[in-house]
């Protein structure tokens, strides 16, 4: 088992490094950093244009193949991401940014994971019933609202409580508020509010994939045959349901969860920037905007990062849920 | 095998207490989304004793697995059940699913059909079997649970049962599989186990050993037993008595001598006729039992089986027949006791039949055989199909990136026959054992890996793409499950011409030629624009055959051909193709696991074990004088439709299941499971260790053993 | 079991066969015989579900309010009404103006319309390569599948909406068309994938394998057998991907990835009006609203398909 996923992380480890590659060729290609030096007024000479792209790695007449080389063995033997079209490290800003994204990825992917499949399953043996009705359409419902709008919405909704209320009720704008001085409670309770409304919009997200494919598993396990002999056996309905259906439905939803992922990757970017999160969505944006080809294959990196690890995870989850697979 | 019926007191003394279980006026309908509901099970009554063996008896759909799901209470939630069912003077229909769980079992267990989706896949064998004692005994511990888990896989006969109680059921093969259910269904000494056609999914020589264990657990548990069959073979042997099903109803009831000596109703009396008989097969045609049963959404008024009756009259389309006991001595009484002792049916006229009046050959006589001037058979004709040495081996492999080959499967290892014109040859064996890779072989006409496939003399491997296309005129292939074999999107029209689109005929020219087609298959011209789902089972079939016949092939494949169709559906089937091979003088490539079927249609037989053929030659020799151990086997684990032959047979049951094609044995790779191989002297066995016996001939048969002349020892012949 | 399978067999057509009736009593034949094609029957079941209908009828609406909307509306999108400017919604101006006096309404049309052409060719484009390459890799097996298979995967590491903002300097400065074939160009891996699965599953079925056998070229086979099998799943794709494609083209818009002035879809219109969506929330609300209405009412219709196409839905299953 050990062997089978080890082999599996391989061969994601590969994937993740070749997409990687792809990006960082792609943007490249794409991106023009020299332009914005040619805008300025003065405009700085050529040479001067020349030693800023070369430091950075980033200057277009160097064979891309040869700069992704360089950008590679750097990584490698330096460990080091190169600079920023501001001169700073991207390493070191990735790992100040990636803290905020992380909380607010795993704590929301975690509670929309169990939001969804408790929502699956009930809504499988509730089928067709008001309540099954009720979260079939709510999921349809997000699935119809883009992320952002999701976020915006929340927001005015919170704006709209905090005048009901006649007090800030709800914070949401950064990830704390700024010049807050107080105890380590007051501090995390505030990060915590701050934390609210994204996670909100992230678990909604989460739950409303989860369930549909929960509840699509959970339908076919409800007619499986095991759960006939189980009842067959002298376990009531519902007990041969949590005990041998639950069970049996969580195994296809270890491959959703690695899919459903970078859905979730992408919404939490979305939402930081929403949110006004100093986070890896408003890092990638600056990347796209200011031409910063390091800071973007640094970005992709660490999506290609997290895609590799939840993977894995997911299929460290399948074996342990499908003897089927051990061997 | 015990023999219950001809020691009579004992059942005879049971009959006299309360029945064990008691159904009344049974009716399950299932209420359709938009559209009329579905009545599954129409009153049906009957009884089971303490101790009794109740076969039940019918066709798919006929509502035998409903009513037996109704009584665990097991149907799903939109059934509307009606009726009463008593157990233990308690009335299931009554209890709630938390009392109902306290029976389930405990009191009554159930065998299911397919072992593998029965099991739960993430649980171990022995949890499973110590779930079932755990939910029933709260002060049993876990480990006594345990220990005793095992124990049942030993009563049941599963090697090594230790180790296997903690593996997975995927680990387990279909036979192992059927004996832990039946472990788990035995393991709180029920008052009555019912078996849904618990041996359908399985081998022949499997099925044989699933009764024997069935049949073990019964005695030693002292249980009741309900077994759902379609097969009358698999109750002869076994039942006291038997019920039989048809379209929701009860149409017959009675012991088993006396429905299978004297059956009543016209449509046991069909089945019992349209089932080919081992010992009879091959001598005459069979009875064919046309059509299919009603929509259970659309009854008609009368007696359902009117429309498939050949002796219906006009009452039998205006009043449905109740359940009465027509003896020969008083017919016409109504039964006191609804399923007691007496032999009832459900037949307007079964007076007649039980009176004598009307015999069985007036009620399904026997069709004439088509009569065809007789073609010379030259002896030195070229065979259609020649193969010699095939072998087909695949490699083993583990893991994706970074493959390993850890093994070779010998699917096919050496196989050599020849197929006359106009003869049949009937490939046998178990599954596994290679028949339909030796198929695929043939059809795909690519070079073998080792040997030589010659189809009208030209070796395939030699041929060039357009000549392997002209070539794939002469053989055609009809298969197993029609269903699957018809494109559901496609009229059947398009489907029988599309062999012919392939070598160019003219759109006006593949009509004509379906039509031609469809006559000959029995079907009308006039369907060629409907859909595959518009037909029933046997109708597909004729279709598949269709399509078959296009191109005017020489040799015909027939895959299990009537193995996926209903018993009675299979007469009407076997007798087409018998027709179609004297008309159009065809040879056929007959691939099946039912021995009887093969004796009635096969020229010559082939028997396959594991990638061999280990007995090749004329059918009836064979038949009557199997030489090889395991042809033996095979005979004599084929159940047979009559109670009588059923008690007397003498049976040799093979131990365990097929090996794996993976392992490599020494010397006879029968070793392992022969019965021969276990009554030998140490000096003989030393030669079954050792060398590897090739097909010698005996008299007219090519058999490869060592020991043919101690064969007769195990004393097996039809 | 298949006690769904037994009480199917039964709804089965009455046997055509002529049996012999002695007597010569006219035998009742059953019911009379069912329609001829499964897509009809598809269609009838669809058509008996609620979902599909409410989704449908709105879609419809939209369509035609989205074509007509604009005749029968004074303003338009970029006129400035100078005595209007930042209003909410009045009688005059019906969603509201916004901060330079442009009618919201007005833009709300053309937007939607964008977004509307933009996903009924991204959703099938996407939906037809998914098609495409996911037979021919069950079909073909081997290295050909591999290889396939192996493109999906990488095209499956990185999100696509993140793929789609690397790659949205390439069509910076092209015209919409251009977005909209990448967006299609980056959501059909998963759909590809069930296809290949299906495909490799119909492969081995007796009807494919006995068209191989008859000398059938596999250009045929995937044509004539195994595209009219997964058909249904590929409709349904189709309808969600209208979805997608429209919620991928309002994102990237709105993040300044997707389309850019003078082009106007709903994506633009929701970033502009979310700087003062919680002043004033009309500028941001009705645009959302006329956005998820859209894609609700279209998978209202994808969900009403899926169920019309699964054989086993409507019954109750436990």
């Amino acid at each position: 088992m050990v062997f089978y996923i080890f082999r599996r992380f391989v061969n994601y480890f590969f994937l993740s490094l070749i997409a990687t590659c792809l990006a960082y060729v792609v943007s490249s290609l794409a991106l023009d950093p020299a332009a914005k030096y040619y805008g300025r007024n003065p405009q700085p000479t050529q040479q001067t244009i020349d030693n800023i792209l070369n430091g950075l790695g980033v200057n277009p007449d160097v064979p891309v193949l040869q700069r992704l080389w360089d950008w590679l063995v750097n990584i490698v033997v330096h460990g080091s991401l190169g600079n920023g079209v501001n001169g700073v490290s991207i390493g070191d800003q990735i790992i100040s940014r990636a803290g905020v994204s992380l909380r607010l990825l795993l704590i929301g992917s975690l509670i929309g994971a169990i939001v969804g499949v408790t929502l699956g399953v009930w809504g499988a043996v509730r089928q067709y019933k008001l309540s099954d009705q009720a979260v079939t359409y709510g999921s349809y419902l997000i699935f119809a609202t883009p992320t952002f709008v999701i976020g915006v919405l929340l927001m005015i909704g919170a704006t709209a409580l905090n005048g009901a209320a006649g007090m800030q009720l709800i914070t949401f704008t950064g990830e704390y508020s700024a010049g807050l001085t107080g105890s380590w409670w007051d501090l995390a309770l505030d990060r915590g509010i701050h934390l609210l409304l994204p996670t909100i919009a992230l678990v909604l997200i989460g739950a409303a994939g989860y369930s549909r494919y929960q509840r699509s598993v959970m339908l076919d396990v409800l007619s499986a045959d095991f759960i006939r002999t189980a009842r067959a056996k002298g376990r009531s309905r519902n007990s041969a349901l949590v005990r041998h259906g639950v069970r049996v439905a969580l195994i296809p939803m270890s491959t959703f969860f690695a899919y459903s992922f970078g859905t979730l990757i992408s919404g939490s970017i979305m939402l930081e920037i929403v949110f006004s999160f100093h986070g890896m969505g408003e890092f990638a944006l600056n990347a796209i905007s200011q031409s910063d080809i390091n800071a973007v294959a640094g970005t992709t990196l660490f999506v290609a990062i997290l895609i590799l690890f939840s993977s894995t995870l997911s299929e460290v989850l399948y074996a342990a849920l499908d003897p089927r697979v051990r061997n | 095998m015990t023999n219950l019926l001809t020691n009579e007191n004992p059942i005879a003394n049971r009959r006299t207490d309360p029945p064990l279980l008691e159904v009344r006026d049974l009716s399950v309908t299932f209420p359709q989304r938009g559209g009329p509901s579905v009545q599954a099970v129409r009153g049906i009554s009957y009884q089971v004793h303490k101790g009794e063996f109740l076969g039940i008896v019918g066709e798919s759909g006929s509502g035998k697995s409903v009513s037996s799901l109704a009584l665990m209470g097991l149907l799903p939630s939109s059934a509307e059940v009606t009726g009463s069912i008593l157990f233990g003077g308690r009335s299931l229909l009554e209890l709630n699913d938390r009392q109902l769980s306290g029976i389930r079992g405990r009191e009554i267990t159930m065998i299911f059909q397919d072992p593998l989706s029965a099991l739960t896949p993430v649980y171990t064998v022995g949890d499973q079997i110590a779930e079932a004692l755990l939910l029933h005994d709260a002060a049993l511990s876990k480990r006594a649970a345990a220990a005793r888990a095992v124990e049942l896989l030993k009563i049941v006969g599963i090697p090594a049962p230790e180790r296997r109680a903690r593996a997975f059921p995927h680990e387990f093969s279909g036979g192992m599989r059927q004996r832990a259910m039946i472990a788990m269904s035995i393991a709180n000494d029920p008052l009555l186990i019912i078996a849904d056609e618990p041996t359908t999914a399985l081998d022949v020589t499997i099925q044989a050993q699933i009764l024997e264990v069935l049949e073990q657990a019964k005695s030693l548990t002292g249980a009741a037993v309900v077994l759902i069959t379609h097969d009358l073979g698999v109750v002869a042997g076994h039942a006291d008595r038997i019920a039989v099903m048809y379209a929701g109803k009860l149409v017959e009831n009675g012991t088993t001598d006396e429905v299978f000596a004297a059956p009543h109703m016209p449509y046991t009396i069909g089945l019992l006729r349209s089932v080919p008989n081992m010992q009879t097969a091959g001598t005459q045609r069979l009875v064919p039992l046309e059509g299919r049963p009603p929509s259970l959404t659309a009854l008609p008024s009368g007696c359902p089986f009117a429309a498939r009756c050949p002796i219906a009259v006009s009452a039998c389309l205006e009043t449905e027949p109740v359940l009465l006991e027509h003896a020969p001595a008083a017919p016409g009484v109504p039964v006191a006791g609804l399923g007691e002792t007496a032999h009832v049916a459900a037949c307007h006229r079964a007076a007649e039949i039980a009176s004598g009046a009307l015999t069985r050959p007036d009620v399904f006589p026997r069709p004439e055989p088509l009569v065809v001037e007789h073609r010379e058979r030259n002896a030195d004709t070229e065979p259609v199909l020649t193969v010699t040495g095939l072998v087909r081996h695949f490699p083993l492999t583990k893991g994706g990136v970074f493959s390993r080959q850890i093994g070779t499967v010998r699917a096919v290892d050496g196989v050599s026959f020849s197929i006359q014109p106009g003869q049949t040859l009937g490939l046998v064996g178990e599954s596994g054992c290679g028949k339909s890779t030796t198929i695929l072989e043939i059809l795909e006409m690519a070079k073998p890996q080792a040997g030589q496939i010659l189809i009208d003399g030209q070796d395939v491997a030699s041929l060039n793409r357009a000549d392997l296309l002209r070539l794939r005129k002469d053989v055609q292939i009809v298969f197993q499950d029609p269903m699957a074999a018809l494109d559901p999107r496609l009229p059947i029209g398009d489907i029988i011409a599309e062999p012919l689109t392939v070598h160019g005929v003219k759109p006006a020219d593949r009509r004509a030629r379906v039509a031609e087609l469809l006559d000959l298959v029995g079907l009308d011209p006039e369907m060629s624009d409907r859909y595959p789902h518009e037909f029933s089972g046997g109708q597909r079939q004729r279709v598949g055959i269709a399509r078959a016949l296009a191109t005017n092939p020489r040799l015909v494949v027939l895959d299990e051909p009537v193995s996926a169709l209903d018993v009675s559906i299979q007469a009407g089937v076997i007798n087409l193709l018998e027709d179609l091979k004297e008309q159009l003088n065809l040879s056929y490539l007959f691939v099946a696991h039912d021995l009887a079927i093969v004796r009635q249609i096969a020229d010559t037989v082939a028997v396959m074990y594991l990638g061999r053929i280990v007995e090749y030659g004329p059918v009836a020799e064979v038949f009557a004088h199997p030489r090889h151990p395991y042809t033996q086997a095979l005979i004599s684990a084929a159940p047979i439709p009559d109670p009588e032959i059923e008690r007397s047979r003498k049976r040799v049951l093979l131990e365990g299941d097929l090996p794996s094609p993976t392992e490599q044995i020494d010397g006879c790779n029968f070793r392992s499971r022969c019965p021969l191989y276990t009554l030998l002297p140490p000096q003989k066995r030393a030669l079954c260790e050792s060398i590897d016996p090739l097909l010698a001939l005996h008299d007219t048969v090519e058999t490869a053993c060592h020991h043919v002349e101690d064969s007769a020892v195990l004393g097996v012949a039809v | 079991m298949s006690l769904v399978e037994e009480t199917n067999a039964e709804l089965g057509a009455p046997d055509v066969l002529v049996t012999p009736t002695p007597l010569g009593v006219g035998v009742p034949s059953g019911p009379p015989a069912r329609s001829r094609s499964r897509g009809r029957l598809i269609w009838r079941r669809l058509t008996q579900t609620s979902r599909f209908w409410v989704g449908a009828i709105a879609i419809g609406l939209i369509l035609i309010w989205a074509l007509l909307g604009p005749l029968f509306y004074p303003f338009d999108a970029l006129t400035r009404d100078p005595l209007n400017m930042g209003l909410g919604p009045t009688q005059l101006h019906w969603f509201g103006t916004n901060s330079i006096g442009q009618d919201l309404y007005a833009q709300t049309l053309v937007g939607l319309q964008k977004s509307l052409v933009i996903g009924l060719i991204a959703g099938p484009l996407g939906t037809l390569i998914a098609a495409v390459v996911g037979s021919v890799a069950g079909y073909m097996g081997g290295v050909v599948d591999r290889v396939l298979v192996w493109c999906i995967n990488l095209l499956l590491v990185l999100p696509s909406f993140i793929l789609l903002v690397i790659l949205s300097p390439l069509f910076k400065g092209l015209s919409w068309v251009f977005l909209t074939i990448f967006i299609a160009g980056f959501s059909w891996m998963i759909m590809a994938q069930v296809v290949r699965s299906q495909t490799k599953s119909l492969r081995d079925r007796d009807f494919v394998k006995a068209a191989r056998y008859m000398g059938v070229p596999m250009r045929k086979i995937l044509g004539r057998h195994i595209i009219p099998n997964v058909a249904s799943l590929l409709i349904i794709d189709a309808t969600l991907g209208v979805v997608a494609a429209i919620l991928a083209e309002t994102s990237l818009s709105y993040f300044g990835f997707g389309i850019r002035a003078p082009d106007v879809s709903l994506g633009t219109l929701l970033a502009e009006g979310t700087s003062a969506a919680v002043t004033r929330p009309w500028l941001f609300v009705f645009p959302a609203g006329v956005l998820i209405v859209t894609l609700f009412a279209v998978s209202l219709i994808g969900d009403a398909l899926r169920d019309a196409v699964d054989p086993t839905s409507g019954v109750n299953r436990d």
